[in-house]
């Protein structure tokens, strides 16, 4: 297998991709594009702006906020102040499952909300409007909760979001209302509205509700997992056969009380790095409760994961039960495995997407005997390729310098760690628990391979070109693209209505989905039998 | 329940949009765009624009959907997007190379105020636009209109911009396609073919977005209205604009700026539009109607009559945009069936004109167009008094299963189901296909909650 990443000289493309560039623009992406070697990782350069008109896969702070981290709550009405775009755009187009517990409990995550703002609300200010539809929300459903985010316009008229979200709050206190300032513009990409709604669930719903009634003795968070698919069911199904309770999962199949109780758990996971580190790191601080990153994403890192929440608890029970879930739920998935490996083995992959998704999809690939060439993220950082190490060096730049930075203190009553220094040394040292510690995406990449942070469309068709992957991993903006030169692409956005892919149920259903593209015989159709070389057409001779 | 807070009790709302009818301007834009052979889109404004415009218009098309963005960041916003665009338009050309960039604006730099016109002087000046080559543009506040209006506006602007008058007239008939599927636009160019009418369509979609999978990605594919054809209908006898709302303005620009003479009708969905399609075009064209397409429209009347009764009296709701519910509502009514809630979140004069027209005979039919005409109204009126049809977008699907109501699937987007960019829903071809759904829909419901003696083998 190390002869086929040599064998392709993957380190050839860099210098073949910036011919086509204007000068400026190849000094720039060059920076981005990096060859591997997970014994000293190199720098990429990531989380800085796009360059306009180069065609990216990246969205705008909105969509982070309102889309990802809070759109799967279902028991909040998420309303957009602004034209009615960007609410339209966000409405049930990720695939967050959601289960409400009861067939009348709340779920507004089939609804559009919006002002739906129009000229005279440009030109004389937003905020009686959106007063206005606050009220008739609370009038028509009565929420627990109602959560304003912001749209460019907002911001540059000076609509000010947080005072209206008090003042309503004053009008209805029976309605926890906050806002958020996600205006599109903000970051460089989705990755600062992540930031943005974490500081704001930190500020407006973390630590609400100190009476969470446990069902088991021990209890977790699971932050940066969103349920596409039904991912966040499997894991909330793992924890309850390993009886742990799962007191938030942020925010896949959320409600507002998880948020709320979440100080009371013991450990926290962290799925995402990218989307929730902020929140992790803020429950630590707050509250003392001790995370780690964690992966769900493949049938042996999943067992990892569980084997580390049984060693954090170091309880002999609890460690005897994780290993008797791992020993049945691994029998249908190695006869998956093998089945789909008959297909799958020593193909390869490329994967471009997200902020952890490039990185954890590798496990299951490779659990498939598949090679992964090339991978990159959207809108990752540093420390999501080269590992948390790296965050001291990195530069603040003026994009992320305004992104509200909040400090956090410990809470006078309730800070209470939940393991000393000296217990998390012993945990990290024998176990190889990552305490606040995330290795990144290129400490698991081997040597020669590339990776490209915020892939243009022409890097993209450049890649399949120069050495055609047999799957392709990225977005529905991508799909269409790669397919039309006759490379399967498969969505790890939303799956392409598959799922769920997490823990071992998972692991086994993608075996499957990857399998059935493999065998898939479409692509093999392309060209008309008369387009074929095999095909000759014979002439008459007296022509 | 998908829709669970939805209950029958309306309330006056003044400020609160539930379910839209609509999107913004910009979407409808860089649809118009694509319509045009080697041309990029381009949304000045925030990323998030684009990537949203490109991944409803993937969704429902199910195929690449290219355009670039000028990535504003917080000092763009401050400071204009000046440097941003003649970037853009510099790297684009550079590496894509397009025929002509279009480039629409955002509510983003809409409030800012950034001066098009000036800034693509100035990419010029600078030597981003190389010779030959254009950067055309429209203004698309996504706080006006929808993104029917951002269609238009995209479409005057390709009139504006490319559309010539020369002494030599040609004996060509414009024909302005409004927002439909690129199969609807193959219907009528294929009806028009069958009159010998010449004719040349804009924007033209057949060919760009249901694009053959041959093994090669194509950035610009066949298909599209060639610039040089924009520059030719300028020297056409007469134009006729398909659906007001998307293409009156795009004829009266042709009219002023070409002296081409114009008739605005409606998209040709169901028989009576057709007719007056055919007719408009036989008129200004001077060609007969040729038999053939009589048959066509007889099959068509047969294929009614034989479903006759399964359509009378059946109650529909509908939602979309005006140039599409118009004639689909007349169609629903001229095969006796009762449409009895439409509503659009587009504000249109058309609409409130045609529709009491239209509807005269059902006075128990609701319609509404405009801010707050969403599908939460709608989804209330139902709740009211039920339906036995839905015909919509996607977002419809929620309402049937929760009211376990037939639903066929016209406008946009349609995300989940596919064949709606090959299967037109215009001329009589279309008519038959949309009746037949229609009917198809509702039979099915039938034959599955029926008691079991009342199952029949036959229609």
């Amino acid at each position: 297998m190390a002869n086929l990443i040599e064998d392709l000289k993957l380190d050839e493309f860099k210098e073949e991709v910036l011919k086509a560039y204007p000068k400026k623009v190849a000094r720039k992406r060059a920076k981005s594009i990096v060859v591997n070697d997970p014994d000293a990782i190199p720098v990429i350069q990531a989380n800085v702006r796009t360059i306009p008109g180069i065609i990216t896969q990246r969205g705008c702070t909105y969509a982070g906020c309102k889309g990802v981290v809070l759109g799967p709550t279902r028991d909040i009405v998420n309303l957009t102040h602004g034209p009615i775009g960007c609410g339209f755009y966000s409405w049930l187009t990720r695939r967050n499952q959601t289960r409400p517990a009861t067939a009348d409990a709340p779920n507004y995550m089939t609804y559009c909300f919006s002002t739906d703002m129009q000229d005279s609300n440009i030109v004389f200010g937003g905020e009686e409007k959106l007063k206005q539809a606050i009220r008739e929300a609370h009038e028509l459903f009565h929420p627990k909760g109602i959560a304003i985010f912001s749209t460019c316009p907002v911001g540059l008229i000076g609509d000010d979001v947080h005072r209206v979200a008090r003042h309503m709050k004053e009008e209805f206190p029976d309605c926890n209302i906050f806002g958020f300032s996600c205006e599109g513009y903000r970051g460089v990409s989705q990755s600062a509205g992540h930031h943005i709604a974490n500081n704001g669930l930190y500020k407006n719903l973390i630590g609400r509700n100190d009476n969470y009634k446990r069902k088991y003795k021990y209890a977790v968070n699971v932050l940066g997992e969103y349920n596409i698919g039904g991912d966040a069911f499997v894991i909330e199904e793992l924890f309850d056969k390993i009886g742990v309770d799962l007191i938030a999962t942020m925010s896949g199949n959320s409600t507002l009380e998880q948020f709320e109780s979440a100080h009371t758990a013991d450990f926290s996971l962290v799925m995402c790095h990218r989307s929730i580190n902020y929140v992790a790191e803020m429950l630590e601080t707050s509250f003392g409760i001790p995370w780690a990153k964690a992966n769900f994403i493949g049938a042996e890192a999943t067992a990892k994961t569980l084997r580390k929440v049984g060693e954090y608890f170091g309880d002999q029970e609890l460690i005897d039960r994780i290993e008797k879930v791992i020993e049945e739920e691994m029998v249908p998935v190695k006869a998956a495995a093998e089945k789909a490996r008959k297909k799958t083995e020593g193909k390869t992959a490329m994967l471009f997407v997200g902020g952890s998704r490039a990185h954890h999809y590798q496990e299951l690939f490779s659990e498939l005997g598949m090679e992964t060439l090339t991978a990159g993220y959207e809108f990752g950082h540093r420390d999501d390729y080269e590992g948390r190490r790296v965050i001291p060096t990195i530069q603040v730049d003026a994009d992320s310098r305004n992104i509200e930075e909040i400090t956090v203190h410990p809470d006078p009553t309730r800070f209470k760690p939940r393991k000393t220094e000296e217990e998390l040394k012993q945990l990290k040292e024998a176990f190889d628990i990552e305490f606040n510690e995330y290795k990144g995406l290129m400490h698991d990449m081997k040597k020669g391979t590339l990776a490209i942070d915020d892939l243009s469309h022409y890097e993209m068709e450049k890649l399949i070109e120069m050495y055609k992957p047999d799957i392709f991993c990225a977005g529905v903006k991508e799909k269409y693209v790669v397919q039309k030169m006759g490379i399967p692409l498969k969505q790890l956005h939303n799956y392409d209505s598959g799922g769920p892919y997490a823990g071992f149920a998972g692991a086994a259903n993608f075996y499957r989905d990857i399998e059935m593209i493999s065998c898939s015989t479409i692509f093999k159709q392309m060209k008309a039998p008369w387009e074929r070389e095999e095909y000759v057409e014979a002439e008459y001779v007296f022509n | 329940m998908l829709l669970r807070h939805t209950t029958a009790k309306e309330i006056d709302r003044k400020a609160l949009t539930i379910n839209p009818a609509k999107t913004c301007q910009p979407i409808g834009a860089m649809y118009a765009a694509l319509g045009f052979h080697g041309c990029l889109p381009h949304s000045h404004g925030s990323q998030g624009c684009c990537a949203y415009h490109r991944s409803a218009l993937s969704r429902h098309f199910r195929e690449p959907i290219m355009a670039g963005t000028s990535s504003f960041s917080e000092g763009s916003s401050v400071f204009g997007g000046q440097a941003n665009l003649v970037q853009a338009i510099d790297t684009m050309f550079t590496v894509y190379n397009p025929e002509v960039i279009a480039v629409h604006t955002t509510c983003l730099s809409e409030t800012i105020g950034d001066d098009m016109l000036a800034i693509i002087s100035k990419a010029d000046e600078d030597g981003c636009i190389p010779k030959g080559k254009s950067v055309i543009y429209c203004n698309t506040p996504s706080y006006v209109g929808t993104h029917v209006t951002g269609y238009s506006n995209m479409v005057t602007s390709f009139v504006k911009n490319f559309a010539t008058a020369t002494p030599k007239k040609r004996n060509v008939i414009n024909l302005v396609a409004g927002w439909m599927e690129p199969s609807d636009m193959a219907e009528i160019k294929r009806l028009a073919k069958v009159m010998e009418a010449r004719t040349l369509m804009f924007p033209d979609m057949t060919g760009v977005l249901d694009a053959p999978l041959d093994g090669h990605y194509k950035m610009y594919p066949k298909g599209g209205t060639t610039l040089e054809e924009m520059k030719l209908s300028g020297d056409s006898k007469f134009t006729i604009g398909l659906g007001p709302m998307t293409t009156e303005a795009a004829c009266i620009q042709m009219d002023n700026k070409c002296k081409v003479k114009f008739e605005v009708i409606d998209i040709p969905i169901g028989f009576k539009a057709t007719d007056r399609f055919l007719m408009s075009l036989s008129r200004h064209a001077n060609v007969p109607i040729p038999e053939e397409l009589s048959d066509e429209r007889g099959q068509l009347i047969d294929l009614i009559s034989d479903s006759a009764r399964h359509l009378y009296g059946k109650r529909v709701a509908l939602w979309g945009d005006p140039d599409t519910l118009v004639p689909l509502t007349e169609f629903l009514v001229s095969m006796d069936m009762k449409p009895v809630y439409i509503v659009s979140g587009t504000a249109s004069k058309y609409f409130d004109e045609k529709m009491p027209v239209i509807l005269k005979d059902i006075p128990e039919a609701k319609f509404m167009c405009g801010e707050r005409a969403d599908m939460f109204r709608m989804h209330q009126w139902i709740k009211q008094e039920g339906v036995d049809l839905l015909i919509g977008n996607t977002y419809g699907k929620y309402i049937a299963r929760d009211e376990d109501t037939p639903f066929v699937r016209f406008g946009f987007p349609i995300a989940d189901r596919p064949g709606h960019n090959y299967f037109p829903k215009t001329g009589y071809k279309g008519a038959a296909n949309l009746l037949t759904q229609m009917v198809d829909a509702m039979l099915d419901k039938f034959d599955r909650v029926c008691d079991e003696e009342k199952v029949e083998f036959q229609m």
